[in-house]
């Protein structure tokens, strides 16, 4: 092996860490270069301000209301999200009736679980412009269905008491589905005699839900939690397409905010970067804090 | 391990560093030094070719594929190799202009001609303040090209200069002349016998019948709310005289909040009030309220003139639409009741960077030819800033009726830019602001204090180039 492992490593491992040094690692440092400089984007000029572009940012209020409703974001869609995920996956593996001893799915499940996953397969872009006909006022189908039960609709994405909400349920709405799959397949790989065993001893599903499943997904759970952390800093496509962070900034993300402060309304590239430099940070701190207090000990099925 | 194996290692790190510290040094900042002149293309001055054209040099051009299409371009492009039958011309379209020509600006090889337009658009303000746009002033002294005895400036609508000048220089060639204006169905007023108000007080009355019809008086593009503060900006300079607008231009401390912006804020809000507009509003983007008003669902809309071809595919026939100006406040106004808002718009401009400067203004002067601007009204139904362009071309009824309100406001006519030199200030404080006001979660006093803070935001934004025009 001695001798082939040179080739190997150089035919198969260098290429790809170049490509990735190159178009990932490159731009953003990169990116940390830009956010000290006043780069305005559309020439080579950009002079060295050092700080100037982080002091700028820590008294922008358009970006402290955009940190804001990140922050919302991060607390509630990875909760709701695995919470509906984990609940649907219950119900698919074990949510039916079929005598004590049987541990099987609601009847249809494959249906559910196709159903779930749709949204999954649409690009976002379709899932925003969908649900901006859902939240048409005047024809949209969920106006139809409020006005049916005879209670006046309020204009969802047009006012920012409502326009915030109505894009976090399509937060969680578009990822349910995938963390329903996610967790339905942890569920199949935990034996199902524990299952038998907690019956056995007469848990209701709630219990056998929250101290036997949930412990023993806990590792699939924690990525869920990561990757959905992630996304809650993000949430960009989503918002551009659907309110563009408007109305009154109610619906505002950091991530837009970088957008339009470069490809915008401004051209303010070092601004822009210097934007991107702290969502680094926040990402990551997020990932790193979200992977450390979730640490527990690794269950192995013999 | 021996000497070998470390020989190896260090030479597979080095073919790992090497690339990586090139591609580091190649930064998005660091390209696109300062072109020589070998690199441009530029043809000797003649009266055939006073641009300088150098006739085999390529020429690109990208287009905004908005509501335009592409269609007129290619038909002038034909025009340029006409003339210039050995120059080849690459012509591509885009809703992305910013994305997309980015990194070209960067790397100090943009296309020759860009139509900057759409929400894609890059910004002026940054573009300017980096010198990155050239000088158009030799395009105006030139003669025109198929207009006799006239140079290009002379063929111009009055403003039509005027709104793409940064400090005095002539550097985007807006092309479409828009006129803004609140807009209504001819058909529908006839068929219930109204007729369009030319006082705020008839006008408020009118919207208490059209009510009682069972229509909204009034839509409006609530997710992009800006499209409201046109005809309220436009009530308050007939008020108050186009010094109303200079003042909002040149960031006049308190602008927003002057006497005239305080009565028109006032007498707009009265519609808020008074609940004439379609419920709903402010959650529709521009052409789901633009459809609701097509469907009769509503009576007013404000919008500019490439309204009738935005709706052309739902608009029913017979529908007929038809602009007016805002109605006047009152006997006090300083301006007519005729006097309309119109202005150059469609932005177009030669990076200063482009290899072929020169074939970028001859581009231009094929546009504001005769044949060039004729072209373009037949084909998108559109006028152009070319004085005149439109005799034997015919128009569509929404343009007939754009004609005839332009003819009327005359000399009386005004304009402001303040949305061209601080794109920000209209599209995101602005707008803002005006979302707020017009679906009453502000009242008037809340609306232009809000307003003001924007634009002090803005003056007191150093990193954002200030421009100030004449009154």
């Amino acid at each position: 092996m001695k001798h082939g492992k040179w080739p190997l490593i150089v035919t198969f491992l260098v290429p790809p860490v170049l490509l990735y040094v190159f178009f990932v690692v490159s731009p953003y440092l990169q990116a940390f270069q830009i956010s000290t400089t006043d780069w305005l984007g559309y020439s080579a000029d950009a002079n060295p301000v050092g700080l100037a572009n982080f002091k700028t940012l820590w008294h922008d209020d358009y970006v402290w209301n955009a940190l804001k409703n990140n922050a919302i974001l991060l607390g509630l869609v990875p909760v709701l999200t695995i919470v509906l995920g984990l609940f649907f996956a219950t119900m698919l593996a074990m949510g039916g009736r079929k005598g004590r001893a049987g541990v099987t799915g609601v009847r249809g499940g494959a249906l559910y679980r196709t159903v779930y996953f749709f949204p999954q397969v649409l690009s976002v872009v379709i899932i925003a412009l969908l649900w901006k006909e859902v939240y048409h006022p005047n024809q949209g189908l969920l106006t139809a269905a409020v006005h049916a039960v005879g209670l006046p609709a309020p204009t969802w994405l047009g006012d920012p008491a409502t326009a915030f909400w109505c894009v976090l349920a399509v937060m969680v709405w578009s990822n349910v589905g995938f963390y329903v799959v996610l967790f339905g397949a942890a569920m199949s790989a935990v034996p199902k005699e524990i299952y038998e065993a907690v019956l056995l001893d007469g848990a209701s599903r709630f219990t056998t839900l929250r101290r036997v499943t949930l412990p023993l997904l806990w590792d699939t759970v924690q990525v869920a939690w990561v990757y959905l952390a992630i996304f809650a800093l993000d949430g960009f496509i989503l918002v551009q397409l659907m309110t563009n962070g408007g109305p009154n900034f109610s619906t505002d993300v950091i991530g837009v905010r970088m957008y339009d402060t470069a490809f915008g309304s401004e051209t303010k590239f070092g601004y822009a970067s210097a934007i991107g430099v702290v969502m680094f940070f926040l990402t990551l701190s997020v990932a790193v804090l979200s992977l450390r207090v979730g640490r527990r000990e690794r269950i192995e099925y013999s | 391990m021996n000497r070998r194996d470390i020989l190896r290692r260090s030479a597979a790190a080095g073919l790992l560093a090497t690339p990586a510290a090139g591609l580091l040094s190649g930064c998005a900042t660091a390209g696109g030094g300062d072109k020589n002149d070998a690199d441009t293309y530029r043809g000797t001055k003649s009266a055939q070719n006073p641009l300088g054209v150098q006739e085999d040099a390529p020429l690109e051009v990208v287009i905004f594929g908005g509501g335009f299409g592409e269609e007129y371009a290619k038909a002038h492009e034909a025009m340029y190799t006409e003339k210039y039958p050995k120059a080849k011309i690459k012509h591509s379209s885009t809703q992305e202009i910013s994305k997309t020509l980015q990194p070209r600006f960067v790397d100090g090889t943009p296309p020759d001609v860009v139509n900057n337009s759409g929400s894609g658009q890059i910004d002026f303000n940054g573009l300017v303040s980096q010198n990155a746009v050239a000088d158009l002033g030799e395009l105006l002294t030139a003669p025109s090209l198929d207009i006799p005895g006239k140079t290009v400036k002379d063929t111009l609508l009055p403003g039509a200069v005027e709104v793409g000048s940064y400090d005095g220089k002539f550097l985007v060639l807006n092309y479409t002349y828009t006129a803004y204006g609140i807009w209504h169905s001819a058909k529908l007023f006839a068929d219930r016998g109204w007729s369009y108000a030319k006082t705020w007080d008839e006008h408020i009355a009118l919207c208490k019948q059209i009510k009682a019809a069972g229509i909204a008086p009034w839509t409006y593009a609530g997710l992009h709310p800006r499209y409201m503060s046109w005809p309220l900006i436009a009530t308050a300079i007939k008020f108050g005289g186009p010094s109303v607008a200079t003042a909002i231009d040149n960031l006049e401390p308190n602008a927003w909040k002057s006497d005239a912006m305080r009565t028109a804020a006032d007498a707009w809000h009265q519609i808020v009030k008074d609940k004439y507009i379609l419920e709903g509003s402010p959650g529709l983007d521009h052409k789901q309220s633009q459809t609701a008003w097509c469907q009769g669902k509503a009576a007013f809309i404000s919008c500019g003139s490439w309204l009738e071809s935005e709706q052309k595919d739902v608009t029913p026939a017979g529908f007929n639409m038809t602009i007016a100006p805002t109605p006047s406040l009152g006997s006090g106004d300083k301006l007519p009741f005729e006097a309309i808002r119109g202005t150059a718009g469609e932005p177009f401009m030669v990076p200063a960077k482009a290899r072929n400067v020169a074939g970028g203004l001859e581009y231009f002067r094929t546009m504001l030819s005769r044949k060039g601007a004729q072209d373009f009204t037949k084909k998108v139904a559109s006028l152009t800033v070319v004085a005149g362009a439109t005799e034997g071309v015919e128009l569509p009824y929404g343009l007939t009726t754009v004609v005839k309100a332009l003819d009327a406001s005359g000399a009386n006519g005004f304009n402001w830019v303040y949305n061209n030199f601080y794109r920000k200030l209209e599209r995101n404080l602005v707008d803002a602001a005006c979302g707020e006001f017009f679906s009453g979660r502000i009242g008037p006093a809340e609306f232009l204090e809000q307003c003001q803070k924007g634009a002090d935001s803005i003056a007191q934004d150093s990193s954002i180039k200030k421009y100030k025009r004449a009154a």
